[in-house]
């Protein structure tokens, strides 16, 4: 198929584009950022009005649910949500049922979704067997089956002779591990962040040093080990800092932050807003500000959804009892291309932080208009209003902390390997 | 919608009572006031009102209580209000059906009240945000965020012995971080005018950020004691031994327990309240719990009536339930 894109404003980091511009797509490839190659004939031809366009979001993290938690959502519902964001690529979390690890389990994966042809997903591979925090997994087996990371999600690992196998492990194969990172026992029973909102609520509290010193720990054997470290949803300010030190001293990590985290705070689980109960918490806004500013300085690589949706069931309960997690995919594109008019960013600092590092840090070809690239991309339009309706969400999860709120721009197009893959109609 | 917004209709009346914060100082005052219209019922030959004669009432306790569960019965009867017990911790949210579905099945059975025990913080708003229109829900504690009707219950105990509140100097004792009883008093004792509120704990018993809540902290007892007219102790629970929050009940008690000695730095007619059940030798010495600046007893019977106003109040059988704005 050839696509024809006109009069856009193309925005590319890696390119150094920022401006309007054409882009020519054939046989799953762009063939052009620039002019009309010779010849050239279109099967589509997309006119624009100087919207935005940009390569594709690779989104370092979605929980699909499939497979195992079907009644949540499914990588159908999940991927026809992902690219009305403009969403081509997806990191999905290894705590499905049964956990992602083994090649079988991956291999699952891999054959639902190729059946629909939408966003590309990329597994992370458990990093001990069953998460269950004591048995490594077959790391290359994982690796040849497809899988760009390791990760033991929300599971801890207390033994730390055993984190320190798993780092050193996945370093001899060149894996990058996903760190989320929490102290279990710091963690307790708590709900929320600890503070002045979880003390008035008297909701259980989560101290930030639950983060910082679960930060600390890998820092030290991530040092010692040599493995490539990514550092999952970021939520306290105290996090950026740790983050700067270690990239100041050349370690090799990287890290994001989930896109609720720079909108809400702790204030937004009052009234025992269940929407609300993330995980990690909602902190303080002076913790929000400083996600914010780490992610501009570059200290925080990338933003992705942290898509969780849910049923209906698991939020309808007292706030205690509600599962973390919120449905974000849809308004992923539109609140991180707000930062730009609200927060100072620069439209190429917010295409580098949803589509260019994350593509990076997973390191797959992806988040470039560059010619010969695949043609991953999607079209941002920024005048376009839009109210987020839990119940018109595509996701299957129509959890969202975001219900009513305004949107300031909508994704109009997204392309997939050269293939139209959503249009705004 | 927060609790203290949820709890008022649009003209600002009470249809439930989930929380002290946020309520204003006329509601809280004609809560007592109401109360103690009935503070004499009890002690008649025959002990009802006909206010909530043919309706229905469900007390709905998912966490054990005798104490509690009990006044609210009573109370409840003594509006001629009819009383299911409902025991949910061995009913059938264990047998898998969902808290909505339960709640449904007992608005098919027409209750107009549910009074709401809970483990979790927030229950009681949950279950206020899922009834139909026309259901009221009091909250009887929800894990460590209020218990309403105990602080009203304080309240009008401290009222009755000392109606000034303003001049008043209260120190509550123990365990603040876990306690729903405290939250809902600072909040009762802030909005009716209290500007001495003084919380006395070990460190590992105080939440963070106490004082936003307009409060002052102390970890010694002697020191927060001093010219108090008002001590509120709290339950100390066992378990805070196991979760290495306290080293021993033996520690404790030298430390914080309420001895005769330590009293007397307090003003020569405090009282002495206790929201029970008691932990003789580890929170309160029994001579102080049994001794003439005790008042822990009235508070029970001083339950009742507030247990009835409030019911009363919400169901809109009170000749005057107006709250006025906030």
């Amino acid at each position: 198929m050839r696509i024809a894109v006109s009069n856009g404003h193309l925005v590319c980091p890696g390119q150094r584009l920022d401006g309007p511009g054409n882009l020519y797509i054939a046989d799953g490839r762009i063939v052009s950022a620039g002019a009309r190659p010779d010849g050239f004939t279109a099967d589509l031809e997309i006119a624009l009005d100087g919207q935005y366009v940009c390569p594709g979001i690779v989104d370092l993290s979605v929980h699909t649910r499939e497979p195992g938690f079907e009644h949540k959502a499914t990588i159908a519902s999940e991927t026809a949500a992902a690219v009305r964001s403009g969403v081509t690529s997806m990191v999905c979390p290894p705590d499905t049922r049964p956990v992602t690890d083994t090649p079988a389990v991956v291999e699952l994966i891999h054959q639902r979704r190729q059946r629909l042809d939408k966003t590309r997903i990329y597994p992370l591979g458990a990093l001990t067997k069953g998460l269950d925090g004591q048995q490594l997994t077959e790391a290359a087996a994982l690796k040849r089956a497809g899988c760009v990371g390791l990760s033991n999600v929300d599971k801890p690992i207390v033994d730390t002779e055993v984190l320190r196998r798993a780092f050193e492990y996945a370093a001899g194969f060149d894996l990058p591990v996903f760190i989320h990172p929490e102290d279990h026992y710091l963690k307790n029973q708590g709900v929320m962040h600890e503070g002045k909102i979880s003390t008035r609520l008297g909701l259980p509290g989560i101290p930030e040093t639950a983060e910082t010193i679960a930060i600390s720990r890998s820092l030290l054997l991530i040092e010692q080990t040599g493995v490539t470290a990514h550092f999952c949803r970021l939520s306290c300010a105290r996090s950026v800092e740790l983050i700067a030190m270690a990239k100041q001293q050349g370690l090799p990590v990287t890290a994001d932050v989930g896109i609720c985290y720079l909108y809400l705070t702790e204030l937004n689980v009052d009234g025992f807003n269940s929407q609300c109960r993330l995980w990690p918490p909602l902190r303080a806004d002076r913790d929000r500000l400083a996600l914010l500013e780490g992610l501009m300085s570059g200290v925080i690589d990338a933003v992705c959804s942290d898509h969780q949706p849910h049923d209906e069931d698991a939020k309808a309960v007292p706030f205690s009892r509600a599962e973390p997690g919120a449905s974000t995919l849809e308004v992923l594109a539109p609140l991180a291309f707000n930062l730009v008019a609200t927060r100072g960013f620069k439209l190429e600092q917010v295409v580098r932080s949803l589509c260019t590092r994350p593509a990076s840090i997973i390191g797959i070809a992806a988040g470039t208009l560059a010619e010969g690239a695949p043609a991953d991309l999607f079209i941002f339009d920024d005048n376009r209003q839009w109210t987020v309706a839990a119940e018109q969400l595509a996701s299957a999860g129509k959890n969202t902390p975001f219900d009513d709120w305004e949107m300031n721009g909508k994704v109009t197009h997204t392309i997939v390997g050269g293939k139209p893959a959503y249009q705004d109609n | 919608m927060t609790p203290h917004t949820i709890q008022l209709d649009q003209h600002g009346r009470l249809k439930h009572f989930l929380t002290t914060e946020g309520l204003n100082r006329q509601t809280l005052t004609s809560i007592l006031d109401y109360a103690e219209s009935f503070a004499g019922v009890s002690g008649r030959a025959v002990k009802k009102v006909p206010l909530l004669r043919g309706k229905t009432v469900a007390n709905l306790f998912f966490e054990s209580s005798t104490r509690t569960r009990t006044t609210f019965e009573l109370a409840a009867k003594r509006l001629s209000a009819d009383v299911l017990n409902i025991n949910i911790a061995t009913s059938a949210t264990n047998k898998g059906e969902t808290l909505q579905d339960t709640l449904h099945t007992l608005e098919a059975m027409h209750c107009d009240m549910f009074v709401v025990r809970h483990g979790n913080s927030g229950a009681a708003h949950f279950i206020a945000g899922q009834v139909a229109e026309n259901v009221h829900v009091i909250n009887a504690g929800d894990g460590r965020h209020a218990h309403p009707t105990q602080a009203m219950l304080d309240m009008f105990t401290i009222r009755r012995h000392k109606p000034d509140f303003e001049s008043l100097r209260v120190a509550i004792v123990g365990d603040i971080a876990h306690s729903r009883v405290a939250r809902s008093e600072i909040h009762a004792l802030n909005i009716l005018g209290v500007s001495d509120i003084r919380v006395i704990a070990p460190k590992t018993l105080i939440p963070d950020n106490i004082e936003s809540l307009g409060v002052r902290v102390f970890h010694d007892l002697t020191e927060g004691l001093q010219d108090v007219d008002v001590i509120a102790m709290l339950r100390l629970q066992r378990e805070r031994i196991k979760n290495a929050v306290l080293p021993s009940e033996e520690e404790y008690f030298r430390c914080f327990g309420l001895t005769g000695t330590r009293l007397r730095v307090a003003k020569p007619d405090v009282i002495v309240m206790h929201p029970g059940p008691i932990n003789r030798g580890i929170e309160i010495d029994s001579q102080v719990a049994d001794g003439d600046r005790s008042v822990i007893l009235q508070q029970v019977s001083h339950g009742i009536a507030i247990r009835m106003a409030v019911m009363a109040m919400v169901m809109g059988a009170a000749p005057d339930s107006s709250g006025g704005d906030n």
